[in-house]
């Protein structure tokens, strides 16, 4: 079956996880993304875990495995003159180039976007960067946590009396390659009408201050307002109940209940006697704390022996917004995600069979589809470069000179 | 200025609450007329606010957090459904129309918009399409070259379908709520994130682009399904890697990361300020103790290398928080820089409008909001070379384009107009009985 981007053609300089990921993205839904890796050691999430077995290997990181599916994979040092040449001539062929290094390593080694598109008038280019390629923090350096820190809701994320908590992971760089995936797409339609060249500036700064849900609400509440988001405190701004996580039988779940929603949490406890208590039902009787301990009586009891499968289906039942807390092991043995065939079998020559995270979204007519495990360091150098018209003694000669 | 490269497509939009908007901004911002199809008779709670004809007292109370879920100058007494910071978050370029889609009459208008629209986004739970009868085979039907995106909770199959929940239940279902709480608490203390929300809705809008591709070069439109749970759990590829190759389950690691040490948030002077600091290498290390004065204590063998850095963390990083105690959050990330250190400031409302660097680069925005006044709003999340861009349009409010909607692309008469007004589906204010 044809794929949503088939006839896309995209070069990848990419590493670690947010280039990677947008690539991926593209790589999964059709494109033919060539993933270009420095000879000596290559992308570093090869280095990074978790590993297949404990054990530290390049083509045993599940990071690396799992952003890299459906794409080629070179070797190329672009710090020699033979490096640049041979780029060049792959920019020629391409459509799309995403790169991620920090915003003053392309210009180091004369490959700006000025320099690129003189080579391939059409080109569109990504670079994805902590801060963006200009301005005072431009060479700054970042990580997850500080892009968070930055960008993000990191003020109110945690508790009041505690110190700030970051996200779990890496979604923050995952997320930005989405979002960056998006940019490639519209920069490339401009492309296509324009008739020229792209270039994206993609700040992962930026790309949080102005996607996130709380941040952008809080950043227009201060102006309309003068108002300052916190981490609040559960006892000074009862948020009415039940609400939030709680402790059952074999675990965690999560709900949200309030005044709003009684007459639903009436039906999942089956409970209608409660149903015009008005120190239950209204919003004045959720705020005095007398109601909270008469509801805490009838609450803590009924959760306790029931597990959160329990109370979660008979919550769905009753309309109630709930859910359990789960753990990665749980996730994957959902019977729910099991059914909808999320979970991709993909084979590897040195990683074998494994369970990876498919599609993230079903398309009816091009679908989603991991056409090879992630490249070995340089698997495809003698495809690629005898495309180019390079001949096994010249693939001799450049590994010699330590040019792939 | 040249065209914006989404200019000429048309986008019907019943999303509500953040995911579904938010990747319908994303369109709207690079030139999609993205055309709000909503009721004046029906309130979803938390799009345009906490309920329809909310009390002023309660708004103003002193005591109720506002940030998210808050009305502009806490004022009530007109229109609040305009004045709701988290719709008009997004809510920027563009339009809006009322239309009674229960109705017999509301469902054959909006066939009719379907008809001259390319794309049609809905976030609701599954039983919502399927009661009103607009399904992608009804709807198809009369736009073959249609391309519709459902973006539920659970997607459109599966023993979940008809699950309810919002971004936040998502998180507790595909394990990040687990994998990001304190070390040393429970799950019970971890507070909320909207993440799915924010992953669900970006990836929604690359998906329509896909498509959009994918119907130029051979003129087929599509369905798309996409859980909005499934569009965020690849984002916790590692975690769930190890689980499916080690049958290791992670825990949170709170601020730290593997390889990192120090690697955390540290309280600095003034109320509730902090500095993020992240060290990867000796180099690091020698720039943080350059910068920290080289003391004492960060000679003692306990911090030589990264190993052992990272195994006595607990301790370096009071001693590194005794040190930041004494300084700006902002002043430390210039000290550290400087020593090749990565660090920044967790920062908040008022520093983001008085930082260097966002100033610099243009991002935020002057818009003025014909309710609301003129204000300062957060702009663009990146920028291309050749599409100059900035945001055309204030947030929408309720009904605001009805005149362009019903009389340019739907052909309705005057007459027929001021019926479908008395018949509750045109309108710019809530009916009074809607709770």
């Amino acid at each position: 079956m044809e794929q949503a981007l088939s006839d896309i053609k995209v070069l990848d300089l990419t590493h670690h996880i947010a280039g990677p990921y947008c690539t991926k993205l593209l790589a999964d839904y059709g494109a033919d993304v060539l993933k270009i890796e420095w000879p000596d050691g290559g992308d570093p999430a090869r280095k990074m875990g978790p590993f297949l077995g404990d054990e530290p290997h390049p083509d045993k990181s599940g990071l690396f495995l799992h952003l890299n599916t459906s794409k080629r994979g070179i070797t190329l040092n672009l710090k020699t003159e033979a490096g640049k040449k041979i780029f060049r001539e792959l920019v020629k062929g391409v459509d799309i180039l995403v790169e991620n290094f920090s915003p003053r390593v392309m210009p180091s080694l004369w490959l700006t976007y000025e320099e690129l598109e003189k080579i391939n008038p059409k080109l569109v280019m990504t670079s994805i960067s902590n801060f963006g390629q200009s301005g005072p923090y431009r060479d700054f350096k970042a990580s997850e946590l500080i892009i968070y820190g930055m960008g993000g809701a990191m003020n109110e994320t945690g508790m009041f009396d505690r110190y700030p908590l970051k996200k779990a992971g890496s979604v923050i760089q995952y997320q930005v390659g989405t979002m960056s995936a998006f940019a490639t797409m519209i920069a490339f339609f401009a492309s296509q009408a324009q008739g020229s060249g792209q270039h994206v500036d993609m700040s992962m700064f930026e790309s949080q201050m102005g996607t996130i849900d709380r941040r952008m609400s809080h950043l227009i509440t201060y102006k309309y307002n003068n108002e300052t988001s916190y981490r609040p405190d559960p006892e000074l701004e009862p948020p009415g109940f039940p609400y939030g996580i709680y402790a059952c039988k074999d675990g965690f779940f999560q709900l949200t209940g309030g005044f709003v929603f009684w007459d639903r949490i009436c039906r999942m406890m089956d409970m209608p006697e409660l149903l015009d208590d008005p120190g239950f039902s209204t919003q004045e009787g959720q705020r005095d704390p007398e109601n909270l301990e008469r509801f805490s009586i009838i609450w803590y009891p009924w959760i306790a022996e029931r597990t959160k499968l329990e109370i979660i289906t008979a919550g769905q039942a009753a309309g109630v917004l709930c859910g359990p807390i789960n753990d990665p092991g749980d996730l994957v043995n959902d019977p729910h995600w099991k059914a909808r065939g999320f979970w991709e079998e993909i084979e590897h020559p040195v990683a074998g069979k494994l369970t990876y995270p498919g599609a993230p979204f079903k398309m009816d007519e091009t679908p989603w589809r991991a056409s090879r495990p992630a490249p070995r360091l340089g698997e495809h150098n003698a495809e690629v470069y005898s495309e180019l018209g390079y001949s096994g003694e010249d693939l001799e000669r450049l590994r010699e000179q330590g040019v792939i | 200025m040249a065209k914006l490269p989404l200019e000429g497509i048309r986008v019907v939009d019943i999303t509500v609450i953040y995911a579904g908007p938010f990747a319908t901004m994303n369109l709207a911002d690079w030139g999609a007329e993205v055309i709000r199809v909503e009721s004046i008779k029906h309130f979803q709670v938390l799009t345009r606010g906490g309920t329809a004809h909310p009390n002023q007292q309660i708004v103003s109370d002193p005591i109720r957090t506002g940030g998210i879920a808050t009305y502009c100058g806490r004022d009530v007494s007109f229109r609040p459904w305009n004045r709701w910071t988290l719709f008009n978050a997004h809510a920027r370029n563009k339009l809006s129309c009322t239309m009674d889609l229960t109705q017999p009459n509301g469902k054959e208008m909006f066939k009719r918009l379907i008809a001259t629209s390319d794309v049609f986004l809905e976030s609701n739970a599954p039983h919502v399409k399927e009661n009103l009868g607009l399904t992608y085979d009804v709807l198809k039907e009369i736009n073959p070259k249609l391309i519709m995106l459902s973006m539920p909770g659970f997607g459109d199959s599966g023993p979940y379908k008809y699950y309810r929940a919002l971004g936040v239940h998502q998180e507790g279902f595909i394990g990040h709520t687990f994998l990001r709480g304190y070390p040393d608490s429970d799950p019970s203390t971890t507070s909320t994130v909207y993440h799915a929300d924010e992953a669900a809705g970006a990836t929604a809008a690359l998906a329509v682009l896909m498509a959009l591709h994918y119907r130029n070069r051979t003129g087929k439109g599509q369905h798309i399904d996409m859980a909005q749970a499934e569009a965020t759990m690849p984002h916790l590829g590692e975690a769930i890697m190890d689980y499916t190759m080690n049958n290791r389950v992670q825990e949170s690691m709170a601020n730290r990361m593997p390889g990192a040490a120090p690697c955390g948030c540290y309280r600095c002077s003034g109320e509730d300020r902090w500095v993020n600091i992240t060290v990867t290498s000796d180099e690091e290390w020698q720039g943080l103790c350059r910068t920290m004065g080289d003391p004492e204590w960060a000679k003692d063998e306990k911090f030589a290398d990264s190993f052992s850095r990272e195994h006595n963390q607990d301790e370096l990083d009071r001693h590194i928080g005794e040190w930041t105690m004494q300084h700006n959050h902002y002043d430390l990330m210039y000290m550290l820089q400087k020593e090749g250190v990565p660090a920044g400031p967790i920062i908040f409302e008022d520093d983001a409008y008085t930082d260097p660097h966002l100033k610099e680069r243009g991002f935020f925005q002057e818009l003025t909001h014909e309710e609301c006044g003129t204000h300062i709003y957060p702009g663009l999340s990146f920028k291309i070379s050749r599409v100059p861009n900035s945001i055309r349009r204030p947030p929408v409010r309720l009904g605001e384009h009805n005149e362009y909607v019903y009389k340019e692309l739907l052909g309705v008469s005057d007459e027929e107009y001021r019926q479908l007004e008395e018949e509750g589906h045109i309108g710019m204010d809530f009916l009074p009985e809607v709770r």
